[in-house]
C-alpha cells in the first residue's frame, strides 16, 4: 500500500508538466530564429528537466515500487501522463512557443513562490530553487510577448492567433480536485485559485503592453490531469520513449 | 570547434608599408597579442576573418547532427547533458562571431556568406548521426580532434580569438569527457549497446581524421599563417597527436578502431596509421557529402522562419527608441 497516493499523484502531475514542456522546447534546439534565442529556449528546457528529475525521483520513492525517474518518464503510456493540455500544444511557430511559455510561467512563478511554504520538505526545497528559475522564464517569455505583440503587423497577428488558440487550455491550471484539496488541507499543496489574481495581474499587464486583447472568458478544456489528452501527446512520447522501450534492459 | 580554414593558404592582398610590416612581425615574434585597434596587414585581417567565421559556422551547423537526438535521448540525465552541450556550441558560435566582428565585419554578413554557400564549415558535420552512440562518439572523437586543433589557437597572435579559444577549449574538453562517459556506459551494457558503439566508431573514425585536413605533402602550405602565429602545427603533426591519444582510450573502452594499418612504432614512439579516403574528403567539402544539402536546408529554413521574429524585435526596439527621444 502506497503511503501517500495523493502526494504521488500531485508530484507526477508537476513532473509531467515539466517533462512534456521541456520536450517541446527541445524541439527548437538548433532551429530557433537566432542563436541567442536558441540558447535561451534550451536554458528553459534544462531547468524544466531538472524539476522533472527531482519530482519523478521523489514520486518513485513515495510509490515504493522501485521505479526511478526514467522508469516513470519513459515507461508510461499516454493515458497515464497527467500533464496540463497547455504544455503539450505544438510549436506551430515561435509565437505559439512563447505564448505557451508565458501563460504557463505566469502561473508557475507565483505557484513555486507559494510552495516555498509547503509542509513537505522536498517540495518546499524544490520550490525555493524553481521560483528563481520560473521568474526568469516569465521575464523572458513576457518580454517576447510584448516585443512580438507590439512589433510588426505580422508578429502581432501571429501572437494574437497563438493567444486565442491557447487560451482555452489555461483553465486547467486552476482546477482543484480531491487530490489537490486533500493536500491543501495538510498545507502540502496550495489551492491554485489562491494565486489566480496574481496570474490575472501578470497576464493583463503584459497583454496590455503588447497591444493584445485578453480573450473573453469562455469554455475551458480539461482532461490532462485525468490522462485525457489531445492527439499531440502520443507523438511527443513516441520519439521520447523509443530507446527505452526498444531496449528495456539497457542502462544509458 | 572546427578549424579546417587553417588548411587554406593565407590571403595575400596588396602591398603593405614595409616598415609597419616589420614592426608588426616583430610584435608577433615577441609573442605579443595583436588587438582590434592595432595596425595589421590587410591579409592578416582577411585570413582571420575567414578562419574565425568558418569556425563560428562550424559550431552552429554542428548543433544539427547532435540536435538530431535531443528528442530521443534515452534518459533525462543524458538529455540534459546533450542539451547543455549543444547550448555550449551555440555559445561558441556567439563568441566567435563577436571575435570576427572586432575585425570589421558584421555577423549578418557572415551568416549570409554561410547561407549562400560562399563560406564553408567543417566537413565532419556533413556526416549523419545514426544511433545514440554517435552522440558519444561525436563528443569523444570529433570534439577530441577539435581540441587538438584548438589548443594551439589559445596562443594565436590575435587577442580576441585567442581569448575566445581559451574558454572554448575548456568547454570542449568537458564535452569530450562526457562523450567518452556515454560510450563507457554503453560498453558496460547489453550486446546491442556495444554494437551501437562499435558502429558509431566505425563510421566516425575516418571523418574525424579528415578534420585535420589533407596530408602535409598535399596541403596548400600556409607559410604566412605559420609566420603570423595563427597556425602553429602542421596537419599531420596534429593528426598524429590525436591518433596517439585516442588509440589507448579506444583500448580502455574495448572497441576496435577500423584501421588495419594501426601499429605502434617503437622507434618513433608514435602509432602509425592508414590514410582516410581523401576523395571522399574533397567531395564532402565540395558539397557532395550525404548531409551537406540537408544541413544547409535546415539552416536556411531556421533563418527564414525566424525572419519575422527578428524584424519584430527590431521594429519594437525602434518604437521604444522613438518614444524615448520624444519624451
Amino acid at each position: 500500500m502506497m503511503k501517500d497516493p495523493a502526494l504521488f499523484t500531485y508530484c507526477m502531475r508537476l513532473a509531467d508538466d515539466s517533462a512534456i514542456l521541456s520536450q517541446r522546447l527541445g524541439e527548437w534546439c538548433g532551429h530557433a530564429s537566432h542563436l541567442e534565442e536558441d540558447i535561451a529556449l534550451t536554458n528553459v528546457a534544462l531547468d524544466l528537466i531538472g524539476h522533472a528529475r527531482e519530482l519523478y525521483t521523489y514520486a518513485g520513492q513515495i510509490e515504493g515500487k522501485g521505479r526511478d525517474e526514467d522508469a516513470l518518464c519513459f515507461h508510461r503510456v499516454e493515458r497515464e501522463f497527467t500533464n496540463l493540455l497547455l504544455v503539450e500544444q505544438p510549436n506551430d511557430d515561435f509565437a505559439y512557443a512563447i505564448m505557451r511559455q508565458f501563460l504557463f510561467s505566469a502561473f508557475m512563478h507565483p505557484f513555486w513562490e507559494a510552495m516555498m511554504n509547503s509542509k513537505d520538505e522536498l517540495l518546499a526545497g524544490l520550490a525555493a530553487k524553481a521560483e528563481k528559475e520560473a521568474a526568469y522564464h516569465l521575464r523572458h517569455s513576457a518580454e517576447w510577448v510584448i516585443r512580438l505583440g507590439d512589433g510588426t503587423e505580422e508578429s502581432h497577428n501571429r501572437t494574437n492567433d497563438a493567444l486565442e488558440f491557447l487560451w482555452m487550455y489555461t483553465g486547467e491550471m486552476f482546477e482543484c480536485d480531491d487530490v489537490v484539496s486533500s493536500l491543501v488541507a495538510k498545507e502540502v499543496a496550495i489551492d491554485p485559485m489562491s494565486i489566480k489574481h496574481l496570474w490575472d495581474e501578470t497576464v493583463n499587464s503584459v497583454l496590455a503592453r503588447a497591444n493584445l486583447e485578453r480573450p473573453a472568458e469562455s469554455w475551458m478544456q480539461t482532461g490532462g490531469r485525468k490522462g485525457e489528452h489531445s492527439e499531440h501527446l502520443g507523438h511527443i512520447l513516441s520519439p521520447m520513449q523509443y530507446l527505452q522501450r526498444s531496449f528495456p534492459q539497457a542502462q544509458w | 570547434m572546427y578549424t579546417q580554414a587553417l588548411n587554406n593558404p593565407a590571403v595575400e592582398t596588396g602591398i603593405e608599408d614595409e616598415e609597419k610590416l616589420a614592426a608588426f612581425q616583430a610584435r608577433i615574434d615577441r609573442e605579443e597579442k595583436i588587438e582590434p585597434n592595432d595596425w595589421m596587414p590587410a591579409a592578416y585581417r582577411k585570413t582571420l576573418v575567414r578562419q574565425i567565421s568558418q569556425h563560428a559556422h562550424s559550431e552552429v551547423v554542428g548543433m544539427l547532427p547532435e540536435g538530431n537526438w535531443v528528442t530521443r535521448a534515452p534518459s533525462l540525465k543524458r538529455k540534459a547533458i546533450l542539451l547543455a552541450k549543444i547550448q555550449d556550441e551555440g555559445g561558441h558560435g556567439l563568441y566567435l562571431y563577436s571575435a570576427a566582428e572586432t575585425l570589421g565585419v558584421s555577423r549578418e554578413e557572415l551568416v549570409d556568406q554561410l547561407l549562400t554557400g560562399k563560406a564553408k564549415y567543417s566537413s565532419i558535420f556533413n556526416y549523419p548521426t545514426l544511433n545514440w552512440a554517435d552522440v558519444g562518439a561525436v563528443g569523444w572523437l570529433v570534439d577530441g580532434a577539435a581540441i587538438m586543433n584548438q589548443i594551439p589557437l589559445c596562443r594565436c597572435s590575435y587577442g580576441p580569438y585567442s581569448r575566445a579559444m581559451i574558454r572554448i577549449c575548456k568547454e570542449e574538453s568537458f564535452h569530450q569527457r562526457q562523450g567518452y562517459d556515454l560510450l563507457v556506459a554503453m560498453m558496460k551494457g547489453t550486446a546491442e549497446q556495444q554494437e551501437m558503439v562499435q558502429d558509431a566508431v566505425n563510421r566516425l573514425w575516418w571523418p574525424s581524421l579528415m578534420m585535420f585536413g589533407p596530408s602535409d605533402k598535399d596541403s596548400k602550405h600556409s607559410a604566412a599563417s605559420m609566420k603570423w602565429k595563427i597556425k602553429r602545427f602542421t596537419n599531420d603533426e596534429l593528426r598524429q597527436k590525436f591518433v596517439d591519444a585516442t588509440v589507448l582510450q579506444a583500448k580502455v573502452l574495448g572497441i576496435t578502431l577500423p584501421d588495419p594499418d594501426l601499429k605502434f612504432n617503437e622507434e618513433t614512439g608514435h602509432w602509425e596509421h592508414g590514410q582516410p579516403d581523401w576523395d571522399e574528403f574533397y567531395n564532402t567539402i565540395q558539397g557532395n557529402g550525404i548531409c551537406n544539402k540537408q544541413r544547409m536546408k535546415d539552416r536556411i529554413k531556421a533563418h527564414e522562419n525566424g525572419a519575422w521574429v527578428r524584424e519584430a524585435a527590431q521594429a519594437y526596439a525602434a518604437k521604444q527608441a522613438a518614444k524615448k527621444s520624444a519624451a
